[in-house]
């Protein structure tokens, strides 16, 4: 291992590793990857089932064999890995300090990093469920990992909160495992991941889903014995009367996901409020010069692709910088702006200059989902620069539209792009 | 059987189209709400012959883990899943494994190849 680097990427997800290839592609000699974990991939590690893939490569991958295409093609470009290690601290001068079983306690300096850290699950604490303290309440994403890589299961009757992807795709592989799943409660009038997974790993397995239900209590000494479930009203107020005890000896938490941002606040990088993650530019350059970042560590992804997608710009855009320093735009960088129905948008800035090299994909969520044909639409205060149809707009699936090179004039002379998500 | 109108959701890519389909049975009339043709195919097979991919694990002696994933290489029937991981829970495999190295071939003789999802290091490499 060497003490200096121009590109350090910190965590070897999909958006890590996309990261690293692209600077090294990109020109950067010099590329580490520093992981925590005892081996290159991320959570896709854990995701066993199938659905990956789909718009990079148009086939049908199971998540490890999606993140393993990646790791093999690190591995022929002579990319340096530090693995097992677990990154303490960055500056804003893009000093590192790592520690791992093998090296010990490492300083390394980078010309730029790319931060990757991936997301965390919220827990127990921070949806606060009364009730007594016993064993058998775990998140979702933990459950996964006993399951699909270390081989033991967290139970035998299992109820679960939320409706997210990875709760739904969890009742799906526990009940291949031999599990009762008793069924999916959800706070939100609507489901907050992907149709499909509805279809395929409840409705196939007749798991009941309710929605607008969430966990009252959880009874049990030792271990869960049961949950209490109830109705809500639409201020998540419990209706009373509806209250139903459930047996089971496992609650599963899928309650969201939050982008893992520690590391990033020392140096100095600032977070937008509403995705929890840094604000980035279109090259997905962080406030701080010469840091990045890239995946769940900026908003939460629903689908691996757009995540790879954004690793490669912004391995991409932090080789430029390692080599050639920061960039003075002609032209100030365009705030993007989350207008009617639209939560946030990723990301906040965008150089029209560099409309002429690539498309810029803005990504957002909706706030309220719209089960009829949508416009998707970027405007100027009244200036329509660009839209897209949809045939609907759900808030667990993450929307987006292009800016292309024809959109370049208009771009280069608005004053903010504020994107709004209507009916037709 | 008499004509009827159902709502499916097309589970072929992520976009998850609501799809209102019109069918006699086994027989489909009229499909609406589909983004692309891919949804047609779909609604077809799922009228005659539904099937899913399968990912699970099984057993590794040697490896890194104690377990590799492992999957359908294409969608399998979905009445006999759980015939099919009963039958993968007795499998044992050696480390190290290799990325699409096939697990259980022609599974239940469907013709179907079951095979491991990623590379699976023997624990000494
Ligand atoms: C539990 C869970 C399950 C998921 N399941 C699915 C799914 O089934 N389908 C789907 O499409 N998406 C799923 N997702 C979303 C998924 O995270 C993204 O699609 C994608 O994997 C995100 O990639 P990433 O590179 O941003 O982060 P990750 O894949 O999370 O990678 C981040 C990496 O950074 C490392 N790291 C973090 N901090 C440090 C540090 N300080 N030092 C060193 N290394 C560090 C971590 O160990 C990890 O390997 C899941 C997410 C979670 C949390
Ligand atoms: S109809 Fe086409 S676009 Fe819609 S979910 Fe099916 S495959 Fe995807």
């Amino acid at each position: 291992m060497k003490e200096h680097y121009d590109v350090v990427v910190i965590g070897s997800g999909p958006g890590g590793l996309a990261a690293a290839l692209a600077a090294k592609r990109a020109g950067a000699d010099d590329v580490l990857i520093i992981e925590r974990d005892q081996e290159l991939g991320g959570i896709l590690l854990q995701c066993i089932h199938n659905g990956f893939g789909v718009e990079i490569f148009g086939e049908d991958l199971p998540g490890p064999s999606y993140a393993q295409r990646f790791i093999n093609e690190v591995h022929d470009l002579g990319i340096e890995t530090l693995l097992d290690a677990m990154v303490l601290e960055i500056t804003r001068e893009r000093t590192i300090y790592a520690t791992s079983a093998q090296t010990g306690f490492s300083k390394l300096q980078a010309k730029a990093i790319v931060l990757a850290m991936g997301c965390r699950e919220r827990t127990r604490a921070q949806i606060r469920i009364p009730g007594m303290r016993p064993s058998g309440v775990y998140t979702a994403g933990t459950a996964q990992r006993w399951v699909n890589v270390e081989g033991y299961m967290p139970g035998k009757q299992i109820v679960i909160l939320g409706s997210g992807d990875i709760g739904m795709i969890m009742a799906r592989r526990l009940t291949f495992e031999g599990a009762k799943v008793e069924r999916v409660l959800e706070v939100m009038p609507y489901l907050s991941g992907l149709s499909r997974n509805y279809v395929q790993c409840l409705l196939d397995f007749d798991i009941p889903l309710q929605l607008r239900h969430t966990v009252k209590r959880i009874i049990g000494r030792e271990r869960v014995e049961a949950v209490e479930a109830v109705a809500v009203d639409e201020q998540w107020i419990p209706v009373p009367g509806t209250e139903a005890i459930i047996p089971c000896d496992t609650l599963l938490l899928s309650v969201g996901l939050i982008p893992e941002n520690e590391l990033s606040q020392q140096a100095g990088v600032r977070l937008d409020p509403v995705t929890g993650g840094p604000f980035v530019d279109e090259g997905y350059h962080t406030n701080i010069p010469g840091i990045f970042a890239a995946g769940n560590v900026v908003h939460v992804y629903d689908l691996v692709d757009w995540v790879t997608e954004a690793g490669f710009a912004a391995g991409e855009s932090a080789a430029r910088y390692a080599m050639c320093g920061a960039e003075t735009a002609r032209i100030p960088p365009i705030p993007t702006t989350a207008g009617e129905n639209v939560r946030y948008v990723v990301p906040h800035l965008v150089n029209p200059e560099r409309l002429s090299q690539a498309e810029v994909r803005l990504q957002m969520r909706v706030r309220q989902p719209l089960e009829q044909p949508v416009w998707i639409q970027v405007h100027d205060r009244e200036t329509l620069v660009t839209r897209r149809a949809a045939r609907y707009a759900r808030p667990g699936e993450m929307v987006n539209v292009t800016l292309r090179e024809r959109d370049y004039d208009k771009v280069r002379q608005s004053k903010e792009l504020r994107v709004s998500i209507v009916p037709h | 059987m008499p004509e009827t109108t159902d709502e499916m959701i097309c589970i072929t890519c992520p976009v998850g189209c609501t799809l209102q389909v019109t069918h006699n049975g086994e027989t489909l009339l009229h499909v609406d709400g589909n983004t692309c043709s891919r949804g047609l195919g779909y609604v077809e097979r799922e009228l005659t012959d539904p099937r899913r991919m399968v990912a699970t694990t099984v057993r590794v002696r040697g490896g890194l883990h104690p377990l590799v994933p492992v999957c359908t290489v294409e969608p399998f029937p979905k009445p006999r899943i759980f015939e099919l991981l009963g039958a993968l829970r007795h499998i044992e495999i050696e480390a190290p494994v290799k990325m699409n190295q096939v697990v259980l071939e022609d599974a239940l003789g469907t013709g179907v190849d079951v095979v491991a999802s990623r590379d699976m290091p023997g624990t000494g490499s």
